[in-house]
């Protein structure tokens, strides 16, 4: 096969986003103020045509570029999920935004490019790919965090999510120095063959800073700091698209490296991943409980779920694997959806984000009401909703790895953060009514029903997610 | 010879880092970020790499330190309102920076590379190929990921500049030329006929 017909086999999402990117900004530039609707769509449209070249592409494995980007199952499956978020996202903010009088084309525009650094993190297969396609996606995404630059809150949460993503970025580049210093190569692969027996405390050293860098992308505990913050501080669209599509490639990477690089010394790196991944769960369910933002709560949640995803990490084997991959796919269905939700909170115009706002929100609407319910249910993972099943796949990994501990702590920090979920349902059913909320625009309803469908029906008929992450983990080994 | 100036530029590297987080005045630090960045291109030199020198030297102390030095001196930040809490956080500060210190440094003395990791690593010198030729074989060709996605990046920091900090202010009155030429004496001078001796 010659180079530009791989390319265009295995390059194709990447290449659609990279060029109509470029279209966009030219549209952009050229209507000025009046482009941000066409941009807005024609953003979505160019997601949605990466989505449709990645299902009906090619199914076979390729590495290109000298081996610095690898396309097989596994990263055609994250960059689905990757895909769907930033859509979502820009699906559900156009009208947040117009309101806001945020209605920017350059929003879009970042999204997307935000979008093509995730995707190419997610097939990274060396240290520079990796580093490039997390500064890619870090960089836009500091921006955005910043995007309503006249209110203070917005600006705080983007300023600190770049001062703490520059030092999580200086700690992962070290590690990398000292990987290259130890193996002379920069390929996971070249990385992986140089560790035979027992590693030098070099390498020790070098995969612990490089997996605190990746770490502080996802938010796991105790690299977490940053999180409630950002999430609170920047517009809720925003907030959105933090804890869906950049989740979805950060622990994406994170799985490729510990298994294509690090092969050797499992050992190693599963008690890095053990430790986060009960730090995560235990902070996720505890400092959650005395929240009053539905933003934070988010936040805190956004964070114990990341400690579950890393819980079928650190089992360490294909199994765990496809529960890392089927976590990511209805956290993300879950977490679209509740966010869906939050930005129908509307009171007289105004946004509003209390908990106490969703007050009685069963008697001023209540189809609303059942979906958000629902949502919260499959959060907490209440059986049959597809969140059970997404902790069901990872602690069951984790108990066939022999992970006892491990997976009974996250059974106890499940339990424990059903209290809080299960606040929100309370306070939406039993409450007395707070103000109706606004009549909201359809993109938001049609997202909130899709998304509780799909956690209603996932026990129905789980195949089509079971199998693509089946053959993703497949791929990985 | 090379080994004594390698370690002169070391010396003089190190001791003008240290001067560049120890000095109080700000336009000192970045003068001696500026000596620092001039050593490192030394050093580069002695490596062989006459490329990255020039680079490092045209960017960081062409462009780079003398912007730092303008906004520095343009602005009026307040560096010893920044220092404040300093005494209040150095002990933690001082204890965790000790703790990675000491663990680095049992990485650096006990360091061992893989069999086989220079020869990998190694770059070997081709003679007649100048450095930047060499450089431009493999960017555009092994390297074409990298090059693309470092342009996309710097693209992003473009727009996100401009999102962040531009403001199109209403009501400033700015210049237009072509209404400029498209002014005729007809449509500008309005002729009034004054009566004598009645005012306007």
């Amino acid at each position: 096969m010659s180079f530009s017909t791989a390319l265009a086999h295995h390059f194709l999402p990447e290449t659609i986003l990279a060029l109509g990117v470029l279209a966009l900004i030219l549209i952009g530039a050229w209507r000025g103020t009046r482009a941000f609707g066409l941009v807005n769509e024609l953003a979505a449209g160019l997601l949605g045509l990466a989505i449709l070249a990645l299902f009906f592409g090619q199914t076979s494995e390729a590495s290109l570029f000298e081996g610095a980007f690898v396309d097989d199952a596994f990263a055609r499956f994250v960059k689905v999920l990757t895909l769907v978020g930033s859509l979502v996202t820009i699906l559900m903010s156009r009208d947040y935004l117009q309101r806001a009088k945020l209605g920017n084309f350059e929003f879009p525009v970042l999204v997307v490019l935000s979008t093509i650094g995730m995707l190419l993190l997610v097939s990274a297969d060396n240290l520079i790919a990796l580093y490039l396609g997390i500064e890619l996606m870090s960089l836009a995404l500091y921006v955005v965090a910043a995007f309503d630059r006249d209110d203070a809150r917005a600006s705080e949460a983007g300023l600190k999510y770049f001062v703490l993503g520059a030092l999580s970025s200086g700690m992962l580049l070290y590690g990398a120095s000292l990987l290259y210093g130890f193996s002379g190569t920069i390929s996971f692969d070249g990385i992986a063959k140089a560790i035979t027996g027992a590693p030098p405390l070099g390498v020790i050293f070098g995969l612990v800073f490089v997996l605190a860098g990746l770490a502080f992308k996802m938010s796991a505990a105790p690299f977490h700091m940053w999180t409630p913050d950002v999430y609170e501080g920047a517009p809720t669209p925003v907030t959105a698209f933090f804890a869906s599509a950049p989740k979805m490639a950060a622990v994406a990477i994170t799985a490729r490296i510990v298994f294509t690089a690090f092969p050797g010394i499992v050992g190693q790196w599963q008690q890095i991943v053990i430790f986060l991944a009960i730090a995560s769960m235990l902070l996720g369910s505890f400092a959650a409980i005395g929240q009053t933002s539905i933003k934070r709560l988010m936040a805190y949640s956004s964070i114990g779920h990341m400690g579950f995803a890393l819980v079928g990490l650190a089992a360490g084997n294909e199994a765990g694997v496809r529960g890392v991959a089927i976590y990511l796919a209805i956290y993300l269905v879950m977490t679209l959806g509740a966010f869906a939700a939050i930005l129908q909170m509307r009171v007289e115009g105004r946004p509003v984000e209390k908990i106490s706002d969703l007050s009685g929100l069963s008697r001023n609407n209540g189809t609303a009401a059942f979906f958000l319910a629902m949502l919260m249910f499959s959060l907490a993972g209440v059986p049959p909703l597809a969140g059970f099943f997404a902790k069901y796949y990872v602690l069951l990994a984790a108990v066939d790895a022999g992970l006892y501990p491990l997976a009974i702590v996250g059974v106890l920090a499940s339990a424990i953060s059903a209290f809080y979920y299960l606040r929100v349902v309370k306070v939406i059913y039993f409450d007395e009514p707070a103000p109706a909320f606004d009549h909201s625009p359809l993109s938001l309803r049609a997202v909130l029903a899709v998304s509780t469908l799909f956690v209603l029906g996932f026990w129905v008929y789980p195949a089509p997610v079971v199998e693509a992450a089946t053959a993703a983990a497949k791929s990985l080994f | 010879m090379a080994v004594a100036f390698f370690y002169l530029f070391s010396a003089v590297l190190i001791a003008s880092a240290f001067a560049v987080i120890v000095s109080r005045n700000p336009v000192h630090s970045v003068l001696f970020l500026i000596l620092a960045f001039v050593n490192g291109a030394g050093l580069f030199l002695l490596a062989g790499a006459e490329f990255l020198a020039m680079i490092l030297v045209v960017v960081y102390v062409g462009a780079v330190a003398v912007l730092f030095l303008f906004v520095v001196m343009m602005l009026d930040v307040d560096f010893a309102e920044l220092r404040q809490g300093f005494s209040k956080h150095l002990p933690v500060g001082a204890a965790v920076g000790a703790v990675v210190l000491g663990e680095l440094g049992l990485v650096a003395l006990g360091w061992q590379s893989a069999p086989g990791a220079k020869e990998a690593a190694a770059a070997p010198i081709i003679a007649g190929v100048s450095n930047t030729a060499a450089l431009g074989q493999v960017l555009y060709t092994k390297y074409f990921l990298f090059f693309q996605a470092s342009a996309l990046v710097l693209l992003t920091a473009m727009i996100g500049a401009i999102v962040l900090t531009l403001h199109h202010r209403p009501g400033v009155k700015r210049q237009k030329i072509e209404e400029q030429n498209a002014r005729t004496r007809d449509n500008v001078i309005e002729i009034k006929k004054v009566p004598s001796r009645a005012g306007v």
